[in-house]
C-alpha cells in the first residue's frame, strides 16, 4: 500500500507543473467558486430588481436598485455618516497609535519589546464582541464611567460635551461620541502594529546621519521619521478605515438608532427581503475600499504591511 | 538616543502607558462585572461579590448548545484551513509562476474587505442556489475567512526553512513522500499549529458572516449578540463573556509562543 503511494508522490514530484496545479487546485477551487462566485452573485444581484407589490425578485438585467439607492436621499446621509465616522476614527487612531508604535519601535528594549507587542495583540484577536459589550458597561449611564467622572467632580463636563448637537445625546452610550470611542478602542490595535512595523525598518544609522548633519530632533522626526513611517500608517488605515465602513454591531449596540451600511444592508436583506437593494448598498464599500486601496498603494502602504 | 530626547522620551512613555490601559482595561472591567450581584443594571461600584452567575450559566441549556456549535465550527474550520492552506503553501514557497501574487492577494481578501461584503455575498449566493442554511453554510463561510491564518504562518515558516534539508534528505535516498513527512512537516509542525489556534479564536468569535450564513442556530457570538439586544438576564451574559475572554485569549498565548522563533529569525 505504501508503495503506490509513494509511486504516486514520486511520480508528482518529477512533474513540478502538475505537483503545484493539484497542490493549489483545491484553494483555487474553494476561494474561485465560494468566495469569488458569491462575491460575483452578489454583484449580479444588484442588477435585478424587487417587485414591489409581490416581493419577488425578477431576475432581469435593471438599474432599478442602485436608481432607488441614489434617489433617496435617507441613503446619502447613510453613506455620507458612515464615511465621515469611518475617517474620523482612521485619523484619530493614527494620532493615538503613533507616540505608542514610535516608543515600541524605539525606545522599548529587548525585554519590554515582546511584552508591548504582545500587549497590543491580544486586544487585537480578542473577542470583538466582548469588547463592544464591556464598553456598553463603562458607558451606562449607572456605570463607572459616570462615577469616575463624580468622583473627579467633572460629572458637568460629561453633560456638556452630551449637550452638543448632533454628536451629542442622552446618554454616551446613545451618542456618536460614545460609538466613535468604540470604534477607536476596537480598531486602535490594527493601527499601532503597522506603524511599528514600519518605524522598526528605519535604519538608526538614518538617524544618526541625520542628527550628524545637525538636524535637531524635531528636524530629524519630520525629515526623516515621518516621511518613512507614512506608509505603516496607511497601512493601519486600511484596516480601520474598511472595518469601520462594514461594521453594523457597534452602531447596533451603541449609539442612536440612526443607520450606517451594514445596518442598512442587513435591514434590507433580512427584514425588507430586498437583496437587489441590499446589494447594491454592499456594493458601495467595495468601490470605496477599492479607490481606498489604489491611492494606498501608491503610497507605498502594501510594502509596510 | 541623546539626553537632548528625554523629554520627549517621557511623554511618549506616558501616551505608551495611557494607551495600554486604554485598549486593556475595559477587559478587565468585564471580568469584574461577572461577579457582581448586581442583576439588572450596570451599577458601579458593584454592590457584592458572588460566583453564583456562574452556577447560572452552567446550568443554561441554551448556552450550552451554542458553545458545541461554536466548538464544531471552529474545529471543522480550521481543518479545512489546515489543509486548503498548506497545500497551497507548499506549491507557492519554492515556485515562482504567474498568478503567485495573486494568490496571497485572494487568500487576504475574505477579511480585508468588510465583513458585511463577505457575509452578504455568501447568503445571497446560498439563497440563489437554494442551499439551506444550517452548520454546513456557517462552516464554509468561516473556513473561507480562516484559511488566511494558516497560509500565513505555514509560508513564513517554509521560507525561513532551509531547502538543504530536503535536498539532503533526498540525497540521502527518501523518497518524496518521506521527505515530506519526516523533514517538511515536523518543521512545520509548530508553525500549522499555531495557524490552526488562531483560526479557532477567529472563528470561535466571527459573528458578522455568522449572522448572515447561520439559519436558526446560534453559535456563541450570535448567542451573544441577541443577549445584547434583548437581555434575559444580564449577569449570565458577563459571564460567558468571560469564557469567550478564555477561548479566545488562550490560543493566540499559545500561537504567540509557538511562532516566536519565526519573529526571533527575522531579526
Amino acid at each position: 500500500m505504501t508503495s503506490t503511494f509513494d509511486k504516486f508522490f514520486t511520480f508528482l514530484f518529477y512533474r513540478k507543473g502538475l505537483a503545484i496545479f493539484l497542490l493549489l487546485a483545491p484553494l483555487l477551487i474553494w476561494l474561485g467558486v465560494v468566495y469569488l462566485g458569491s462575491l460575483f452573485t452578489l454583484l449580479i444581484q444588484s442588477f435585478f430588481s424587487i417587485d414591489s407589490f409581490s416581493g419577488v425578485i425578477k431576475r432581469e438585467f435593471t438599474l432599478e436598485s442602485y436608481y432607488d439607492l441614489f434617489r433617496q436621499s435617507t441613503n446619502w446621509d447613510i453613506i455620507i455618516r458612515t464615511t465621515t465616522m469611518a475617517f474620523t476614527v482612521t485619523i484619530v487612531s493614527a494620532i493615538i497609535a503613533f507616540p505608542i508604535a514610535y516608543y515600541m519601535a524605539m525606545y522599548a528594549g529587548p525585554k519590554l519589546k515582546p511584552v508591548l507587542y504582545l500587549g497590543v495583540m491580544l486586544p487585537l484577536w480578542s473577542s470583538y464582541l466582548v469588547k463592544v459589550y464591556s464598553w456598553k458597561l463603562i458607558m451606562a449611564k449607572e456605570g463607572i464611567l459616570t462615577w469616575c467622572l463624580e468622583e473627579l467632580g467633572l460629572l458637568h463636563v460629561l453633560d456638556v460635551i452630551l449637550a452638543i448637537p448632533v454628536i451629542g445625546g442622552t446618554s454616551l452610550s446613545f451618542s456618536y461620541i460614545g460609538m466613535f470611542l468604540v470604534f477607536v478602542y476596537i480598531w486602535l490595535p490594527y493601527m499601532i502594529l503597522p506603524i511599528q512595523a514600519s518605524l522598526e525598518r528605519i535604519p538608526k544609522s538614518l538617524l544618526e546621519a541625520s542628527s550628524d548633519l545637525g538636524g535637531g530632533p524635531a528636524q530629524t522626526f519630520r525629515k526623516v521619521v515621518l516621511p518613512l513611517a507614512f506608509p505603516g500608517v496607511v497601512a493601519g488605515s486600511i484596516f480601520t478605515f474598511s472595518l469601520t465602513l462594514g461594521d453594523y454591531i457597534i452602531p447596533t449596540i451603541i449609539g442612536n438608532s440612526s443607520y450606517f451600511i451594514g445596518m442598512a444592508v442587513y435591514t434590507h436583506q433580512g427584514t425588507a427581503g430586498n437583496i437587489p437593494l441590499a446589494a447594491a448598498f454592499s456594493v458601495i464599500p467595495i468601490v470605496i475600499m477599492m479607490v481606498y486601496l489604489m491611492i494606498a498603494k501608491r503610497l507605498g502602504a502594501f510594502d509596510a504591511l | 538616543m541623546p539626553s537632548k530626547w528625554n523629554f520627549g522620551t517621557i511623554g511618549l512613555k506616558v501616551a505608551t502607558i495611557l494607551g495600554f490601559l486604554f485598549i486593556h482595561i475595559p477587559i478587565f472591567i468585564i471580568i469584574m462585572y461577572a461577579f457582581s450581584t448586581d442583576e439588572k443594571t450596570f451599577q458601579f461600584p458593584l454592590p457584592g461579590f458572588t460566583l453564583k452567575w456562574f452556577g447560572v450559566a452552567w446550568d443554561r441549556n441554551d448556552i450550552w448548545e451554542a458553545i458545541i456549535l461554536s466548538s464544531q465550527v471552529a474545529s471543522i474550520s480550521t481543518v479545512m484551513a489546515i489543509i486548503l492552506g498548506t497545500l497551497a503553501c507548499l506549491a507557492v514557497y519554492r515556485s515562482k509562476f504567474f498568478g503567485r501574487e495573486v494568490i496571497s492577494f485572494l487568500v487576504i481578501l475574505p477579511i480585508a474587505l468588510p465583513g458585511i461584503v463577505t457575509g452578504i455575498s455568501l447568503r445571497s449566493a446560498m439563497s440563489l442556489f437554494g442551499i439551506p442554511f444550517s452548520t454546513w453554510t456557517i462552516v464554509i463561510a468561516h473556513a473561507t475567512f480562516c484559511i488566511v491564518t494558516v497560509y500565513n504562518n505555514v509560508l513564513a515558516r517554509l521560507r525561513r526553512s532551509s531547502h538543504s534539508m530536503v535536498e539532503a534528505s533526498m540525497d540521502l535516498g527518501a523518497n518524496p513522500w518521506q521527505t515530506f513527512r519526516f523533514v517538511i512537516l515536523p518543521n512545520i509542525a509548530t508553525a500549522l499549529l499555531a495557524g490552526g489556534m488562531l483560526s479557532f479564536a477567529l472563528s470561535f468569535d466571527e459573528v458578522i458572516v455568522t449572522t448572515f450564513t447561520a439559519g436558526q442556530q446560534s453559535t456563541v457570538p450570535i448567542w451573544m449578540l441577541t443577549e445584547f439586544i434583548r437581555p434575559r438576564q444580564r449577569p449570565v451574559t458577563n459571564v460567558v463573556a468571560v469564557f469567550v475572554i478564555l477561548v479566545t485569549t488562550l490560543p493566540i498565548l499559545v500561537a504567540y509562543y509557538l511562532t516566536k522563533e519565526d519573529e526571533g529569525g527575522k531579526k
